[in-house]
C-alpha cells in the first residue's frame, strides 16, 4: 500500500476475482452516487461463468488514449498518474476507445462522455472494497514499472487467457 | 411512485408476441413488496377464480420473473421465479442468484410477466426498453454450457453492431433452460451461470412448455432511486462486516455439510433416506477443496459471502466435470442419497445435472426413489431399460439422469417427479409406493432431515409449508422467529440472498426496506399482516390445486412416512418423529396462522387480512 502523494497503479490478480462486483458498486456510488454497473469505471466481465475479472484502465506509460483525443479532453493527472476526462471538452467521439490497446474506455450510458478510471484522486474505492473482503484482486501500489501497458487487453483476449488458466484446455470450448 | 422500484413490469405474450408495460398501484407494491409476495398476488388476481383448471404446463399458466425493491441493494442479488408450479400445483417463490435481477432493474423493469406459448423455440432479448422475441431454434436442445456460450456471443454481437461506439459490451445476464426444461420435466430448473438454479417449483418445465429457451437482459441505467442513499450505504456495509466476521460460509460455502450433516446432526439423506447418518471421511470438505476447487471464492452481485467455489475434476474418468462447490444440497442428493461417497463422482453428477438443466434436489430425490425400488425388486433391470441401478454406481445414475431429461423409457415416468412417479409406477406395479416417496405436496424435501431433531428444520417444517419440501421456506413457530416461513417470505419478496441474513440481526432487513423505499415496516406488521396475507394466498392456491392432483390437508399436511421410521444407525439411532407430538405442533401452527381444523384458512383470518375474495373462493373447501 502506498500513501496518496505519489503516482499510483492498481495492481491486479484477475484470476482471483470472485465476480462479486463490489468494485462496480463502490465505483458508481463514488462517482455517480448511484449503484450503476454500466456507469462504473471498472467493469466486471463474465463472458464465461467462473471467468470473472475487472476490466479497467491500465494507465499505460505512453497514454495512447490521451494522444488520440482530437479535442484535448483527456489529460494525465500529475499527482496520481491517472487519465482525467474533461467533461466539458469530451464529445464522445470514441477515438480513445480505438486507441486503447485494451478497448477499456466506454461511453457513459446516459451522457455523451467517455468513462475512464481516474484513480479516485489517489484513493481508489474499488481497491478498498476488494481488500475489505480479502479477495485481494486489486491492490494499490506505487507507480514504478513499465509493463503496465501489457495489462491493457480486450475483454475477449483476457477471457481466452483466463479460461485456459482456470479450466485448462477445455476452457477454449466455452468461448 | 415508491422509491426503490423501477416502476414498471414487462409483459410478454408469447402466443401473440405482444409486448407491453404493466404497472401496479403503489398500494399493491406496499402490501406485497415484490418477488414471492407479488407473485402470489398476480397469480391470485389473474388465475385465482379458475385455478383448479389451469394446467401448469399449458399456455394459460403465467410465468413470472420478479425482483424486489431490495434487489441489488441488499448484498447478494437474486431473482424470484414463480407461476403455477407443475410440482405442487400451488405457487412457489423460487429464487436464483446472479445478475439477472440487477440488469433487469437497470433496464427499467421490476419484473417480467410471460403469458401464452410460442409456436417455435424463442428467447427474449432485452436491452433497456428495446425488447424482442428472437428465434432460439439453434440453441434448442443445447446443454447449459453451450446455451450460455452461444447466446452470450450472439447478444454481444447484436449490441456491438447496434451501438458500435459504446465501447466493449459486457455480457447480458441470462436465465435459461436445458434439455430437461424443453422436455417439460417437472424436476427442471430455470438456470443461470451454468450452476445456479431456481429449482423448487419446477419452473424450467413451465419455461419449456412456453418454448422460451432463455431471457437475456442488458440494462444500462442505474438501479432505482432510493429514499436514503447514505443509510443504504451504511446498511450494506453493516451486512458485509457481519458476513466477514462470520467467515464460515465464505470459507466453505455449504460444502462442509456433506460430511457434517451426516456425521454430526445425522440428518442427511442416505440411500433415499433409509439412513441419515454417515461418518465417511472420504466425503470431507477438505477433499473437495484440495482436489477440485479451482476458484475459492465465487459469488453474485454485491455478495460479501461469495460462498460458491468453482470445482473441476482434473484427472481420471470424470476429467473435465465442472460445477460449483458442490454445495451441500448437491453433495447430499447426488452423493450419499445415491450411495455415492466419492467426491469425484459427486462433482461429475452435479456437473451433468447442471448441463441437462435438472434440479439436483428433485432429480436426486427421484433417482434415489427409483434406486430403492430397484433395491426392493419393485423396479427391474428391464423396467429401467437395462440399467443396474445399484447404490453408488455414478455412471448408472448419470444414464438415468439423461433418461429423465429426455423422457426416455422409465425416465418419462421419473420426469414427473417423485410423488407423481410413485403414483404412476405404483399403478403399473399395483403397489403403494408412496412410502418410499420423500416429499411434501409434490415437492421433494431438501437435504435436511427432522428425525434426529438436531438440524434446523422442525417436525412440522415441511408438512405445513406452503412450498412443500422447500428447505429454504420451512414452517415454524413463533411466526416472527428468524427461521419462520413468514421471514423467508420477506427474503423472497425483497428478493435477495437469505445466506446474507445469517449472523445479521433480523431487523436489519426492515431497516434496509425503509432506507430503500422510505416506508416504515415493523417485523410485527410484516409477520402478522403482510406476510401472513401472502401465506394465506399461497395456502389457498395450494389447496385449490389441480388439475391433475389436489391436496387434502388431513392427509397431506404430514411428513413422508419414512420420517416416522426410526433412524436405523448413528448417534441418534432409534429416534423418529412422534406422531402425537407432530399432531400437537401442527394444531398449534394451524391456530397461529388461522387455519381451521381442516387446514383451510378461516373466514375470520381472511377477512381480517382483507382477503374476502379468497374467503369466498375457499368456501367450497370447507
Amino acid at each position: 500500500m502506498t500513501t496518496k502523494k505519489e503516482p499510483i497503479w492498481i495492481a491486479r490478480d484477475l484470476a482471483k476475482c470472485s465476480g462479486c462486483r463490489k468494485c462496480e458498486i463502490a465505483c458508481s456510488l463514488f462517482h455517480e452516487n448511484r449503484i450503476w454497473p454500466e456507469a462504473s469505471r471498472i467493469r466486471v466481465f463474465m463472458l464465461i461463468p467462473g471467468v470473472d475479472f475487472p476490466h479497467f484502465c491500465a494507465q499505460c506509460e505512453d497514454y495512447p488514449c490521451v494522444e488520440a483525443c482530437p479535442v484535448d479532453a483527456l489529460s494525465v493527472d500529475s499527482k496520481t498518474g491517472a487519465v482525467l476526462v474533461d467533461k466539458e471538452k469530451c464529445t464522445g467521439c470514441a477515438q480513445c476507445i480505438d486507441a486503447c490497446p485494451g478497448r477499456v474506455p466506454h461511453m457513459h450510458p446516459k451522457e455523451k462522455i467517455i468513462l475512464i478510471c481516474n484513480l479516485c484522486d489517489g484513493d481508489p474505492q474499488c481497491v478498498k472494497v476488494c481488500q475489505e473482503g480479502a479477495w485481494n484482486v486489486l491492490k494499490t501500489v506505487s507507480r514504478k514499472n513499465y509493463a503496465y501497458k501489457l495489462y491493457a487487453r480486450t475483454p475477449d483476449e483476457i477471457t481466452r487467457d483466463l479460461a485456459v488458466k482456470i479450466y485448462g484446455e477445455i476452457g477454449k470450448d466455452f468461448i | 411512485m415508491i422509491f426503490g422500484y423501477a416502476g414498471k413490469f414487462l409483459e410478454v405474450d408469447l402466443s401473440t408476441e405482444d409486448i407491453k408495460e404493466t404497472r401496479f398501484d403503489d398500494d399493491v407494491l406496499k402490501e406485497y413488496i415484490g418477488g414471492r409476495g407479488l407473485a402470489a398476488k398476480i397469480l391470485w388476481n389473474r388465475l385465482g377464480s379458475r385455478w383448479e383448471t389451469v394446467d401448469p404446463l399449458e399456455p394459460e399458466n403465467i410465468l413470472l420473473f420478479l425482483t424486489g425493491p431490495l434487489t441489488g441493494f441488499f448484498p447478494g442479488g437474486r431473482i424470484c421465479v414463480s407461476g403455477k408450479s407443475p410440482q405442487s400445483n400451488g405457487v412457489v417463490g423460487s429464487t436464483v442468484a446472479g445478475e439477472f435481477g440487477i440488469e433487469l432493474r437497470c433496464a427499467g423493469y421490476d419484473g417480467i410477466i410471460v403469458l401464452g406459448e410460442s409456436e417455435k423455440p424463442v428467447y427474449l432479448f432485452i436491452k433497456d426498453s428495446d425488447v424482442e422475441v428472437r428465434d432460439a431454434g439453434h440453441v434448442w436442445g443445447k446443454d447449459a454450457k453451450k446455451t450460455v456460450a452461444m447466446l452470450t456471443k450472439e447478444c454481444r454481437e447484436l449490441l456491438k453492431s447496434r451501438f458500435p461506439r459504446y465501447g466493449e459490451w459486457k455480457e447480458p445476464a441470462m436465465l435459461y433452460i436445458g434439455p430437461a426444461g424443453e422436455n417439460k420435466v417437472r424436476t427442471a430448473v430455470v438456470a443461470a451461470k451454468w450452476t445456479h438454479a431456481a429449482g423448487y417449483g419446477g419452473y424450467g418445465a413451465v419455461m419449456g412448455s412456453k418454448k422460451l429457451k432463455a431471457i437475456a437482459v442488458k440494462g444500462t441505467g442505474p438501479l432505482p432511486e432510493v429514499a436514503d442513499m447514505e443509510k443504504v450505504k451504511k446498511l450494506m456495509q453493516r451486512v458485509c462486516e457481519d458476513v466477514y466476521e462470520e467467515e464460515l460460509w465464505r470459507r466453505w460455502g455449504t460444502g462442509a455439510a456433506g460430511y457434517e450433516v451426516g456425521a454430526k446432526t445425522s440428518s442427511e439423506p442416505i440411500r433415499n433416506w433409509q439412513e441419515e447418518w454417515h461418518d465417511d471421511k472420504s466425503f470431507g470438505v477438505d477433499k473437495f477443496e484440495n482436489r477440485f476447487w479451482i476458484k475459492p471464492y465465487w459469488g453474485d452481485f454485491g455478495c460479501p459471502t461469495t460462498c460458491l467455489k468453482v470445482a473441476m475434476v482434473k484427472d481420471g474418468k470424470f476429467k473435465g466435470a465442472i460445477t460449483d462447490n458442490p454445495d451441500y444440497e448437491m453433495q447430499a442428493y447426488l452423493g450419499p442419497n445415491l450411495g455415492i461417497f466419492t467426491p469425484e463422482e459427486n462433482v461429475f453428477l452435479v456437473s451433468l445435472i447442471d448441463d441437462l438443466g435438472l434440479c439436483g434436489i428433485q432429480t436426486g430425490n427421484v433417482m434415489g426413489f427409483a434406486a430403492e425400488l430397484f433395491q426392493r425388486g419393485i423396479l427391474t433391470r428391464e423396467d429401467l431399460g437395462g440399467l443396474e441401478l445399484k447404490w453408488g454406481d455414478a455412471e448408472a445414475f448419470a444414464a438415468l439422469a439423461k433418461k429423465i431429461a429426455f423422457r426416455e423409457g422409465i425416465g418419462d415416468l421419473l420426469a414427473e417427479g417423485t410423488y407423481r412417479a410413485a403414483l404412476k409406477i405404483g399403478k403399473e406395479k399395483n403397489a403403494d409406493l408412496l412410502s418410499y416417496a420423500v416429499q411434501s405436496k409434490g415437492v421433494s424435501i431438501g437435504a435436511h432431515g427432522i428425525r434426529s431433531g438436531k438440524d434446523y428444520p422442525k417436525i412440522i417444517s415441511y408438512a405445513c409449508s406452503v412450498q412443500g419440501g422447500d428447505h429454504t421456506s420451512t414452517a415454524g413457530l413463533p411466526l416472527d422467529w428468524g427461521g419462520s416461513e413468514l421471514m423467508e417470505i420477506f427474503n423472497d419478496s425483497g428478493v435477495y440472498c437469505n445466506f446474507n441474513t445469517f449472523g445479521v440481526p433480523r431487523n436489519v432487513r426492515f431497516q434496509f426496506y425503509k432506507a430503500v423505499t422510505g416506508l416504515k415496516l415493523t417485523r410485527k406488521e410484516w409477520c402478522y399482516e403482510k406476510a401472513l396475507r401472502v401465506l394465506q394466498m399461497q395456502r389457498a392456491l395450494l389447496l385449490l390445486g389441480g388439475p391433475d392432483l389436489k391436496w387434502n390437508p388431513k392427509i397431506h399436511d404430514d411428513n413422508p412416512s419414512r420420517f416416522y421410521e426410526p433412524l436405523p444407525s448413528g448417534p441418534y439411532k432409534g429416534k423418529t418423529v412422534n406422531r402425537a407430538r407432530f399432531q400437537k405442533k401442527k394444531k398449534e401452527y394451524y391456530e397461529a396462522v388461522g387455519w381451521d381444523e381442516n387446514g383451510v384458512p378461516s373466514s375470520e383470518v381472511l377477512r381480517r387480512l382483507g382477503l374476502d375474495d379468497v374467503d369466498r373462493t375457499l368456501k367450497k373447501l370447507r
